[in-house]
């Protein structure tokens, strides 16, 4: 059995406009110890899917349906009160943006402690005494220090890390990162990433990584789940991904990371993301795709197996010709490499 | 820290300064003059010229500046041109009067303002949020003196749980001060807490929908935790604010106030010296209002550099 265990989950907001759907029924798995990025560009609905495990989502407007399981516990029905006992303690989360995410009227010594304390049980001292070490865990230099500081003393990738201090601070099962190096300057988002690396590593924490940066995905995960429009296109162990992508969006993504640029420039996918609002029974990319045909528009393709652990939505996916944009050709620019 | 209250301190040294030649210039640019006033209409030029002698009205401004500030800083604000007491003596009978009533006023205006101001923040779009909004404008825009006439009507009038009007020292008989006291604070108060409420809504709406409340969620603190500590804390700036620019409002409505229930304060001690020309008590009056403001507006920026970790920092290294 899985760590955790998403079935066949829809998510859809009320809003103004009407009823929006932001996933369509997805089902994934995440081993113990194990790095799972979800992929997509905005709207796919992977931080929608991921904040769907320690649901927080507003609660008065998310229709939700299918099923969360952690350790074979159900999550999505489960009471308000003991689900804020898995909250931070079996299920935390690092979010976008660190800038705003950490309470300016606090110190950072509070907010890390806070959490020690409510689910711990820890003294004041104790728990500032771990929040200390935390600290260092997290790369933080002169953490006594810091303890006292506020937020706006520390600069973006600092707060990151104390986001990161504080979501692991009850060493939880799973950790959920929403896009955590997007909002970071480039020197320090490989630090960030080593940081959880290193955690899984040493606390054995679960990572569900929500990224649209394929770097990133190669840098660090094990396995991940492309999505578009609210379902997954593709899931795959990243190795196995990166050389044999099937789905033609997985591969207009790859395309579309600078390393793999042709004459300087980025390939870019056509056409734009289908509304929320409706579904038609058709393959959700068909109209941007360079494969697409009539059955692509009669019908939508299941996610199918391909090769081990490799599932895909696609009537006509890729053959076995290897795509790697990480080894290999560099744009002839320059030229003496 | 330390500096940034010094510095405070001394803006506000400043202001009191200009208040004081405003004030002293303000008064004697209004037509007709205290001489006149105590003589009454049939005395004699030399009679009313003996009158401003001895109070000093006959040297020049700059002179009687002096004499004014001289005499205010050494505690002594001179004597009533009204009924020769010394001015302090009135000042020390009124003021405790005014500042209960304030004080009253502004516990109601706190608890029911904020309350209101967080329950309908939290219930937002729901049946606690109407009542509160709409109890809200209600506040808003009911004028003091109908809202103290309907108090007595109801309260002292016909159900007679009250009483009318009139007042009782504290010190005197605690339980009928408070009795005596209750609706006019209630009167005062109620204006004031409609402003709070609307500014503490609309404070713990954006708290509430902040990224760091959030965060708060995914710990797993409970609600009140996280709307008490985290979005409140981040909201209370607004609610000082508020308190601090509300104050000259309730010192206009506590005039009014206690002329409506007869209540002996400062606000009707006002009324009163404007209307005789009373110099000295005018200048006392109007020289503590501002004191009054200075201070509270002190008060307030210290509160928000308690409240607010980026102010205080910035204060206490800057110079």
């Amino acid at each position: 059995m899985s760590l955790l265990e998403i079935t066949d989950l829809t998510v859809g907001f009320d809003t103004e406009d009407g009823h929006v759907q932001a996933v369509r029924g997805i089902s994934l798995t995440l081993g113990e110890g194990e790095i799972l990025a979800l992929c997509g560009e905005s709207g796919c609905g992977k931080s929608v899917t991921a904040m769907s495990v320690p649901r927080l989502l507003p609660p008065g407007t998310t229709r939700l349906s299918g099923s969360v399981k952690l350790d074979g516990r159900e999550l999505t029905t489960l009471p308000e009160r003991e689900m804020r006992q898995v909250r931070g303690k079996d299920v935390s989360v690092v979010f976008q943006e660190p800038m705003t995410s950490l309470n300016p009227s606090f110190t950072v010594g509070y907010q890390i402690t806070e959490v020690l304390r409510r689910h711990e049980r820890l003294s004041r001292q104790a728990a500032n005494g771990r929040a200390v070490e935390l600290l260092e865990l997290v790369g933080i230099p002169a953490p006594r220090r810091r303890m006292k500081e506020y937020p706006h003393q520390l600069s973006g990738g600092m707060r990151q890390r104390v986001m990161i201090a504080i979501a692991v601070a009850c060493s939880p099962r799973v950790l959920i990162a929403d896009e955590p190096t997007t909002a970071l300057d480039v020197t320090i988002q490989a630090g960030v990433l080593d940081v959880f690396r290193d955690l899984r590593d040493r606390l054995g924490t679960a990572v569900i990584l929500i990224t649209h940066d394929l770097g990133v995905v190669a840098d660090i995960a094990d396995r991940a789940v492309v999505m578009y429009a609210g379902r997954a296109v593709e899931q795959a162990p990243v190795t196995e991904l990166f050389a044999h992508p099937r789905h033609p969006y997985t591969l207009g993504l790859m395309n579309a990371l600078p390393s793999a640029a042709v004459d300087g420039r980025l390939a870019e996918i056509p056409g734009m993301v289908p509304s929320p609002l409706t579904d038609p029974d058709e393959c959700s990319f068909q109209a941007r795709c360079p494969r697409a045909q009539d059955d692509c528009r009669a019908a939508r393709p299941p996610l199918e197996r391909h090769a081990a652990g490799h599932l895909a939505a696609c009537f006509h996916p890729s053959g076995d010709a290897p795509h790697t944009p990480n080894d290999g050709e560099d744009p002839p620019r320059g030229g003496n490499r | 820290m330390l500096w940034f209250i010094l510095r405070r301190c001394g803006s506000a040294v400043i202001v009191l300064f200009l208040a004081s030649v405003l004030i002293f210039l303000g008064i004697r640019a209004l037509p007709g003059d205290p001489a006149t006033v105590m003589a009454g209409q049939e005395a004699s030029p030399a009679v009313v010229e003996a009158i401003r002698h001895e109070f000093g009205l006959d040297k020049p401004l700059p002179a009687q500046y002096l004499d004014y500030v001289g005499q205010t800083l050494s505690g002594n604000f001179g004597r009533s041109t009204q009924d020769q007491l010394p001015v302090i003596d009135i000042i020390a009978e009124r003021l405790p009067v005014t500042l209960e009533l304030s004080a009253l006023a502004m516990l109601v205006a706190v608890i029911v303002g904020v309350g209101a101001g967080i329950a309908a923040a939290v219930r937002r779009g729901r049946l606690a949020d109407y009542v509160a909004t709409g109890f809200g404008l209600a506040g808003l825009s009911v004028p003091h003196f109908w809202l103290g006439l309907l108090g007595i009507l109801l309260f002292a009038v016909t159900w007679r749980i009250l009483p009318a009007s009139g007042y009782v020292p504290f010190t005197e008989d605690p339980a009928q001060n408070l009795q005596r006291m209750i609706l006019p604070a209630i009167v005062l108060g109620t204006g004031f807490a409609a402003i709070l409420m609307r500014q503490t809504r609309s404070a713990m709406l954006g708290a509430l929908s902040a990224d760091y409340v959030r965060t708060a969620r995914s710990k797993g603190l409970s609600e009140t935790k996280v709307v008490g500590a985290h979005a409140l804390r981040n909201s209370l700036t607004t609610v000082v604010t508020v308190l601090g620019l509300q104050l000259g409002a309730l010192i206009s409505g506590a005039v009014v106030t206690e002329q409506i229930f007869v209540i002996p304060g400062f606000g009707k001690l006002t009324v009163d010296a404007v209307l005789t020309r009373n110099y000295p008590v005018i200048q006392a009056v109007v020289l503590i209002t501002v004191i009054g403001y200075v201070l509270v507006n002190l008060l307030v920026d210290i509160a928000y550099a308690f409240l607010n970790p980026r102010i205080r920092l910035s204060g206490g290294t800057r110079d």
